[in-house]
């Protein structure tokens, strides 16, 4: 709560006094409590309970009963870990990607446009832009762009980056590109948030002081946006780790196949709900665990 | 000192323009190098512009800038051998005081680099805080460490903009007192910006009043002093009382000007302008109260009569304010060395001082610039 918290706020984050003044105002809290209690606390319950349920003795595909039945967890596990594991793997990569190309475009909008307020304006317009038509629409759209015939394909086939017979559409690189598009703004706009509150000053100190351009990055720059990247980083990797229509749209349900496709499947062609349970769950522990490490080595706790 | 060889800072003809509006205004300046520099103004007048120029933070709109003897003026700020006190600190959020400090000094890939931090932070009385954040400070505490992370590259110029200015009175002495050592031991050359004068006369070797974007006088605290070449540098620096007059003739070496009723006489070499209309100008502290009966010693310039109007006691000395007919107010400074005031409100006196320490200025200037507006003082 406290990263969403920071990145409204632009990762500045209340004083701690605050937060121990706001005790008076504890009802405040409540819209948020009720809600979360409907819509996440008790459904993780009922996918905890899920996850260990076993089908009825006879029954029909899709008819289960509780139980504790922590096997399914393995069954699962040694089911889907590849799956699993290349999620976290294209969400990793996807993520270095977003930064790779969101991190220069929010310097660019917050460092180098400032001042520049209708041309700041106009570039965060054109970031969000893609929110104003659909999701899977945008994503269909890129199956077109990537497609065999297409000119992505034609252009990489003529200057031999892609053999002749060489394909996009139905690729691990598909799906990675896909999931970079897609969750590029949530990169942008929390890196922008903290590149935007830079004091230039900071910059000119660094000068001053014998660092190179680059150097004052590395050493100014670089760290004071931290937070924003750590924001950025963990809005594009949670979403994309759990993603499942890039991968179905644009992969080839093989080798590309992402843990989300395969909760997808369970769930809703399969009828294996313990199983989409279970691997629901791991999924939500794993990235649990991961971004508490991640922030931890950040070692930005105190700047969210 | 050092042999006076090449100068540390030369400025020629920089001209630095926001828009339409000049901030600098075609400056020359040569700074030798070894000495404490004192650039003195008003708000506004363009100080801090010219500092960031040298440390090349701005670039000039025309001009050179020479460090050492080398044109620096397109080198990027990071290439110039200048280290700067920021007048808003400009540390670095999120690093300690101690990193904050090895800044520079990591940069350029020093020894020791611990050793010199502690003993620069000793040096600014905060050897404690060194693993604070720079939001834990104090004001106060914050421009001591904005002093250090400068200071202790030892940069062949170093350039403070108001780097005391958020200190108490006390800890301001000692700092200048720390300055002034370190400037003459490690022989460096400082460039300091300060909107106080004494400050500026207490430690700088060389005072330059700047006004509007250009220098209105430079020389040794004394001689702008006693001999201020401009209105707005004899009401800047000190005070003064300027009376507008006619040179009417010349005797010998001395001018003679009459000065409402009165004839003064001006030394020829203090003065600016020799012929037609000048502002004959004379310090407050120079000036003796004659009353009825007394007679001016030889050699001294009486004007008046006129009433005292304000007689304040301030321990040290007395301050009068007389009204003198046609020529305005005078204000005298008289030491009480023979215990308190020894005129009273309303007395009629003439003003007398010695001619030595009569200046003349040119008679075309508004007579009040520079002057401190008491109304608007804080
Ligand atoms: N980037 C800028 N754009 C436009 N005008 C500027 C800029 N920087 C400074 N100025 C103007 O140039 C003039 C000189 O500014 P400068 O900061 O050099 O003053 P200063 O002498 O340091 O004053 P102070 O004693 O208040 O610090 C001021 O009138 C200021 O408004
Ligand atoms: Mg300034």
């Amino acid at each position: 709560m406290s990263l969403l918290a920071g990145l409204g706020a632009g990762g500045g984050g209340p004083a701690p006094k605050e937060r121990a003044r706001g005790a008076g105002h504890r009802w405040l809290l409540a819209p948020g409590l009720v809600y979360l209690t409907v819509f996440f606390i008790v459904p993780v319950g009922a996918l905890l309970a899920t996850s260990l349920y076993v089908p009825v003795p006879g029954g029909e595909l899709g008819q289960y009963q509780p139980a504790l039945h922590w096997q399914n967890y393995v069954d699962a596990l040694s089911q889907f870990w590849p799956q699993l594991v290349r999620s976290f793997v294209f969400a990793a990569i996807a993520t270095l990607a977003c930064l790779a190309i969101g991190y220069p475009m929010a310097y660019v909008i917050a460092v180098r446009a400032r001042g520049r307020s209708l041309l700041q304006g106009l570039l965060l317009v054109l970031v969000i832009a893609p929110f104003f038509t659909s999701f899977i629409l945008r994503t269909i759209a890129w199956k077109q762009i990537l497609a065999d015939e297409g000119p992505v394909v034609a252009a990489l086939r003529f200057v031999h980056l892609l053999p002749p017979d060489g394909r996009l559409t139905a690729t691990a690189f598909a799906v990675v590109c896909g999931l970079t598009y897609n969750f590029l703004p949530f990169m942008v706009l929390p890196v922008y948030a903290s590149l935007e509150r830079l004091d230039p000053r900071m910059l000119e100190a660094g000068a001053d002081l014998y660092a190179s351009p680059v150097t004052t990055f590395r050493t100014v720059t670089w760290p004071l946006s931290l937070p924003g990247v750590v924001g950025g980083t963990l809005l594009v990797f949670i979403p994309a780790a759990g993603d499942y229509v890039n991968s179905s749209l644009l992969g080839n349900n093989t080798n590309t196949a992402m843990i989300g496709q395969v909760i997808d499947a369970r769930f809703f062609k399969v009828l294996d709900y313990p199983t989409a349970s279970a691997l629901s769950v791991v999924l939500m522990a794993a990235i649990l665990l991961l971004v508490a490490g991640y922030v931890r080595r950040a070692g930005t706790e105190d700047l969210l | 000192m050092p042999e006076v060889t090449t100068p540390a800072l030369e400025l020629m003809s920089v001209t630095k323009s926001f828009g339409s509006f000049l901030a600098v205004d075609d400056l020359d300046l040569t700074i030798p190098a070894g000495s404490f520099f004192a650039l003195l103004g008003p708000s506004g007048c363009g100080k801090t512009t010219t500092l960031r120029m040298v440390a090349g933070l701005e670039q000039p709109t025309s001009g050179t800038v020479c460090i050492g003897g080398r044109d620096v003026t397109g080198d990027r700020a990071h290439r110039r051998p200048v280290n700067t006190v920021f007048q808003s600190y400009a540390l670095f959020p999120h690093l300690t005081i101690a990193d904050n400090v090895a800044f520079g000094l990591r940069r350029r890939r020093q020894h020791d680099v611990d050793a010199k931090v502690k003993e620069a932070l000793d040096l600014v009385e905060l050897g404690h805080l060194g693993e604070r954040k720079p939001t834990q400070l104090s004001g106060g505490q914050a421009q001591r460490v904005a002093l250090a992370r400068a200071i202790v590259n030892r940069p062949e110029l170093l350039l403070l903009d108001e780097p005391l200015g958020a200190l108490d009175l006390k800890l301001r002495r000692q700092m200048q007192l720390e300055l002034k050592r370190i400037q003459t031991e490690v022989g460096l050359t400082f460039v300091h910006v300060t909107h106080d004068q004494e400050e500026a006369m207490t430690m700088a070797d060389t005072v330059a009043v700047m006004n509007k974007g250009k220098i209105e006088q430079m020389g040794p605290p004394e001689e702008l002093y006693s001999r201020p070449h401009t209105a707005f540098v004899a009401n800047f620096l000190g005070q003064s009382n300027l009376a507008p007059g006619q040179v009417v003739g010349r005797e010998g070496d001395l001018l003679l000007v009459t000065v409402g009723g009165a004839t003064v006489k001006v030394p020829v070499d203090r003065a600016v302008a020799t012929t037609g209309s000048v502002l004959v100008g004379v310090r407050p502290e120079k000036i003796g109260l004659l009353i009825e009966g007394q007679e001016p010693s030889p050699n001294h310039n009486v004007v008046g009569p006129g009433i005292v109007t304000d007689v304040s006691f301030t321990g040290v000395s007395t301050q009068y304010q007389v009204e003198v007919e046609h020529l305005g107010t005078f204000g005298v400074f008289s030491q009480n060395l023979l215990g308190g005031a020894t005129v009273t409100l309303g007395t009629k006196v003439r003003l007398a001082w010695s001619q030595e320490f009569t200046f003349g200025l040119d008679g075309d200037q508004d007579a009040a610039e520079g002057a401190a507006d008491l109304d608007a003082e804080p």
